[in-house]
């Protein structure tokens, strides 16, 4: 009891050192840039209070469920031999946690802002509410063919750079097509696909496979995956723009 | 008693996010490979812990940081606040912003430290390297690309010039830094990418870059506040590339010195 009381109180200070070059960063450019005094201290004494036991609290959650199920699930798939179910697997895991995802909501709605304003679409709320709707669907497919696609690749032990890079040429030669209002939005979207509970569960899913698979190493096969799904919803999304 | 609101709120929609993918992960344990979970009770307690800890931290950031760092972007790049006057609106040097781009970076580097999807790549990094690659050696190499990737998005902001320029010149350095990399690196960066811009990151930096958009002279949000982001995902590979780079040189050049030490004995 009292070992795992200073077990939780080291992590708390660990979390404590995470948040503070943030709060830092705004102290100094408030009080010696802006020269203003910092409002609201005690709403952001309780704000920094609920960051760090948040980040101590996920942390925990990580290594007792996000890391042992996505890896004891990729011992289960390699050890039941079936391709077909882990490739399906796969795709669930990327579309299901991106069709979700709040951030992907925000910029769906902001592409088609653009869109509107652009005058691709009808600037109407229900031909935005389709635009929004079909860009989310079509980088939830995005990422999910993304998942699916790295976990083949850890399978047969393809080296990550010729396909990423291939992924490169691919998006420069989309960008030159693209209408040049949606570039910056599907640049974007790369990043805001992979959420904080997808990363840790993608991880270790790949180190899982890589280190089950005879002849894999986990170091050099087992990470890539969220790297794909960072470069296809770049792609799909630039296409989105060009059919629709 | 309106925080204790805001907490359930944010718990509330926290499951219902994360719902979906509990739902795939426990189907497919359940029905396709059919087996019971090992330690079921103790992952159950995880997943509690997971949902409350990102509650908590997402309140805790819109509380605290989130209002304060958003009004903060929209101060710094107000032209009262930088000496701009009316008669320079057109030909605004983009130096007169320095102050925008040494905030971009900071805030692009402290709020990467935080990201908690980011720790969670560290620890297995180091797990799986058998040491070899630090948690906070990573982390710090994330936090220096995006640093440096936020700081020039905004100078690219200000003045204007097209996002795919900067990104494909990215990329082209990214392909020759990959000949050059240690081979077990390679993977890990390409993934530092897609870790660093989720929950603490991406709305500061939405924030300054629209902030910046909307008051630069010539600058239309819609238009031109995207790409901060993209920039965020691309420099990380650099930098961590670099980072191996630097490790591997460093490892030769102290056994090239041992080496040469045990000739002159």
């Amino acid at each position: 009891m009292y070992s795992s009381f200073i077990r939780f109180l080291r992590a708390l200070l660990g979390s404590v050192r995470d948040l503070l070059p943030i709060v830092l960063v705004i102290a100094f450019f408030q009080l010696f840039v802006l020269k203003q005094p910092i409002p609201n201290l005690p709403d952001i004494a309780i704000g920094a209070l609920l960051v760090v036991l948040g980040l101590t609290l996920f942390i925990r959650g990580l290594e007792m469920a996000l890391f042992p199920i996505g890896e004891s699930m990729a011992y289960d798939f390699s050890r039941k031999g079936s391709v077909w179910w882990l490739l399906i697997f796969a795709f669930a895991l990327g579309f299901g946690t991106t069709i979700a995802e709040p951030a992907l909501i925000a910029v769906a709605g902001e592409a088609a802002n653009v869109a509107a304003t652009g005058g691709f679409i009808e600037d109407t709320p229900s031909s935005r509410a389709d635009y929004a709707q079909g860009l989310r669907f079509t980088v939830a497919i995005s990422v999910g063919a993304a998942i699916m696609i790295g976990v083949i690749r850890i399978i047969k032990g393809w080296p990550i750079q010729y396909l990423i890079i291939g992924g490169y040429i691919g998006v420069v030669i989309m960008t030159m097509f693209a209408p040049k209002e949606i570039i910056g939005i599907a640049y974007d979207s790369g990043g805001v696909t992979t959420s904080t509970v997808t990363v840790p569960l993608v991880t270790a899913l790949g180190i899982g496979l890589a280190a089950s698979i005879k002849g894999r190493n986990p170091m050099i096969d087992g990470f890539g995956l969220i790297a794909f799904a960072s470069l296809t919803p770049m792609m799909f999304v630039m296409l989105y723009g060009m059919l629709v | 008693m309106e925080l204790l609101n805001t907490l359930w709120q944010t718990l509330l929609l926290t499951i219902r996010d994360v719902l979906p993918i509990a739902g795939i992960l426990f189907g497919f344990q359940l029905l396709v490979l059919r087996r019971v979970i090992p330690h079921l009770g103790r992952v159950l307690l995880g997943f509690v812990y997971v949902l409350l800890g990102l509650a908590f931290f997402l309140v805790g950031l819109e509380e605290a940081l989130f209002p304060l760092g958003k009004l903060m972007a929209q101060q710094l790049t107000d032209p009262a606040f930088l000496g701009i006057t009316a008669s320079d609106i057109g030909n605004t040097d983009w130096s007169a912003y320095l102050w925008v781009y040494l905030f971009a970076a900071a805030i692009g580097f402290s709020t990467t430290i935080a990201e908690p999807s980011l720790i969670a790549v560290a620890i297995k990094a180091r797990d799986v390297s058998g040491r070899t690659i630090g948690i906070w050696g990573l982390r710090i190499a994330v936090a220096i690309g995006v640093a440096v990737g936020i700081a020039l998005g905004a100078f690219r902001i200000v003045t204007g010039t097209p996002l795919h320029y900067y990104i494909i010149t990215g990329y082209v350095f990214v392909i020759i830094q990959t000949l050059y990399s240690p081979r077990s690196i390679i993977a890990l960066a390409y993934d530092s990418g897609g870790v660093t811009t989720s929950t603490v990151t991406v709305p500061l930096v939405a924030a300054l870059g629209l902030g910046i958009a909307s008051t630069v002279p010539g600058r239309s949000p819609l238009l031109d506040g995207f790409g901060l982001i993209a920039f965020a995902s691309l420099f990380p590979i650099m930098s961590v590339m670099a980072y191996a780079q630097l490790g591997e040189w460093k490892a030769k050049r102290t056994k090239r010195k041992h080496e040469s030490d045990s000739v002159t004995e």
